[in-house]
């Protein structure tokens, strides 16, 4: 069926995202709003805003009955759920499985399988896909017995834990069975599961994820790889596609290891398989699947020309897929930095309040993907998101040279912003070489407060 | 049924007189729109009674206004009944029964004039102040968003 109408329920710059590829197909958009974004820029773009509740998530955007509700009372034949909120929840997919709306995603029974960690472990295990050593302990014995095989350093992850919550680091294997009892104690208060999971720790590892597409019926293909690297406490910063410095064999080892993760569970719509690549052994594992839409899928747009987010309207309508693996030819390279509404300086604090004014960056090969304009609020409740910059060049250094000068020629007033941050992360001379890995950010920062003390003293 | 330029001065003294910027009246292929005096083109909300909706499946979206509907601001006798969450507006306990108020009614604080439903739960509305109801601003039916208001209610004086 083609769509005529689709309920967006989500805000900032992924509900416009979302909205502006729907005006583009001829398709209506209705916009579940809370509260605090009545007057927000895809509130104005969309065909008609619905107010779903306050602002606080857990009132409006976290209600699974009144977002299926809305779509029902305002005639949507789908749900695009963007990404956070109620992107991965399995019981907004089988809600709208049972009232006849379509979800623009997964099915609930594949968001159940990437969701649970060790169900995803197993599942990628049967898909030939190589997992980190490791496997589940029930008891601190049991912890014991894998961890003298795996060897140190280990990690004690919590199985519904996620985004670096419910994690402990152990460095003696003497020091296991208490951090198991304990993970496993904070794990059932926080998550209501009490399940963990021991694995050994890469001390040196590369972040890169693998943009995937499934018709549902087993049919998936990729649209290449982009390297997430640049994190601080597992948030992303800033990520590229392709990602640099990685040899083609390992490359297209990570492609057809997704593909074939994705097609075992005829995986329907957009996903993520995100690999951690020992870079010492030339090596890579599986750490988990997105069953979503991501932030940082412009890049992956820019060097292919795919409007992803069309993809996904057009795999849910039952159209299938548009395109073939032979589509994907990267064209260049591109690089986003998040622009966070936070203050480097208060360890990254989020900073809401009024932007009083703002001026986003343009030229060629310049994309911004935001909400923010004169006046917008960024709201308490939500992420920090301000915006997406996006840069996309002949070849790495050319993308970098331009997205230092939108770096440059963009203002935010009115609130804290990681401008300055990114300003300097990306003339950091490890960064322009390119190819590092997770512990760029911490280095660099470390560099940074050094050399601020530095010049105080001199 | 057809208007005459009498109904129509009538229907306009009514808009003038209530707390609505923006009248739409659609009957036997006649159709009717009235604007207050600089009020923004197309501020109807979305619960507004539309007569007459086309038998189209899927009806038209209107654009929803920016902000709450503003009602009689100026008038602190008049109390808004707004919506605590979104969902399926009902007048009426069942299909079919006497609407829980119509204008005119008298309501106290306890008194039900309406139910929310959201997906099979129905949540009742209650006056939570005593006056008589002057308006009844959604359709039965109909969809209605958080916050919208669904009644006015001139309170009793001393209350």
């Amino acid at each position: 069926m083609t769509f005529r109408r689709i309920l967006v329920a989500n805000r900032g710059e992924i509900a416009l995202r979302v909205i502006r590829t729907c005006r583009l197909l001829g398709i209506e958009t209705v916009l579940a709003t809370s509260d605090a974004d009545r007057d927000s820029a895809p509130a104005r773009l969309a065909d008609r805003a619905v107010c779903i509740g306050p602002g606080r998530p857990t009132e409006s955007y976290l209600k699974v009955d009144t977002i299926v509700q809305a779509a029902l009372g305002v005639g949507a034949d789908a749900i695009h759920p963007g990404y956070g909120f109620l992107s991965e929840r399995a019981a907004l997919a089988r809600r709208c499985e049972d009232n006849g709306i379509n979800f623009i995603g997964p099915t609930a029974s594949q968001i159940e399988s990437v969701g649970d960690k060790l169900r995803a472990r197993a599942a990628a295990e049967a898909a030939n896909v190589p997992v980190v050593p490791g496997g589940p302990v029930s008891t601190p014995d049991e912890g014991l017995a894998l961890g003298r095989i795996i060897g140190t350093p280990l990690l004690v992850k919590a199985v519904g834990g996620g985004g670096g919550r419910g994690m402990k680091r152990v460095e003696r294997l003497e020091d296991l069975a208490e951090a198991i009892e304990l993970a496993s104690a904070e794990a059932g208060a926080a998550f209501g599961d009490a399940r963990v999971y021991v694995e050994r720790y890469v001390t040196s590892g590369r972040h890169v994820e693998v943009q995937i597409l499934g018709d549902g019926s087993g049919r998936v293909i990729h649209l290449g790889e982009r390297d997430c690297s640049a994190q601080r406490r597992y948030q992303k910063l800033v990520e590229e596609a392709t990602a640099p410095r990685l040899a083609d064999p390992l490359r297209e080892q990570l492609c057809d290891a997704a593909v074939r993760f994705a097609s075992r569970l005829a995986y329907r719509g957009a996903g993520t398989v995100e690999f951690l690549v020992d870079t010492e052994r030339e090596s890579f594992y599986f750490l988990e699947m997105n069953a979503r839409i991501q932030v940082e899928h412009p890049v992956t747009e820019a060097i292919t020309g795919v409007d992803i987010v069309a993809q996904q309207i057009a795999i849910a309508s039952g159209e299938g897929l548009r395109l073939s693996q032979k589509d994907y030819q990267p064209s260049g390279h591109a690089i986003e930095c998040r622009i966070n509404a936070e203050d480097p300086t208060r360890d990254f604090q989020p900073s809401p309040g009024v932007v009083s004014d703002v001026l986003w960056p343009s030229g060629p090969g310049i994309r911004v993907d935001t909400h923010i304009v004169p006046g917008a609020r960024v709201p308490p409740f939500y992420d920090s998101l301000l915006g997406k910059i996006i840069a996309h060049g002949p070849d790495r250094s050319s993308a970098l040279l331009r997205l230092q000068g939108a770096l440059e020629s963009t203002r935010v007033s009115g609130v804290h912003t990681n401008l300055a941050f990114h300003r300097m992360l990306t003339a950091d001379s490890e960064f322009i070489a390119g190819g590092f890995d997770t512990g760029f950010v911490p280095r660099f920062l470390a560099r940074s407060i050094a050399s601020a003390k530095d010049n105080h003293r001199g | 049924m057809t208007l005459t330029g009498k109904d129509v001065a009538e229907i306009t003294r009514l808009l003038d007189e209530s707390s609505f910027d923006e009248l739409y009246l659609e009957c036997d292929g006649l159709k009717l729109s009235l604007r207050r005096h600089g009020a923004a083109p197309g501020a109807l909300t979305s619960g507004f009674p539309v007569a007459d909706q086309p038998t189209t499946q899927v009806p038209a979206p209107v654009r929803a206004a920016a902000t709450a509907t503003p009602v009689l601001v100026s008038d602190p006798s008049i109390h808004e009944i707004r919506a605590p969450l979104l969902g399926t507006f009902y007048r009426a306990p069942k299909p079919g029964a006497a609407p829980f108020v119509e204008v005119g009614a008298h309501v106290d604080e306890d008194t039900i004039v309406g139910i929310i439903e959201v997906m099979k739960l129905m949540n009742t509305v209650r006056a939570a102040v005593r006056g008589t109801v002057v308006a009844i601003a959604v359709a039965d039916g109909g969809l209605v968003e958080y916050d919208e208001v669904l009644l006015q209610v001139r309170k009793d004086a001393g209350s």
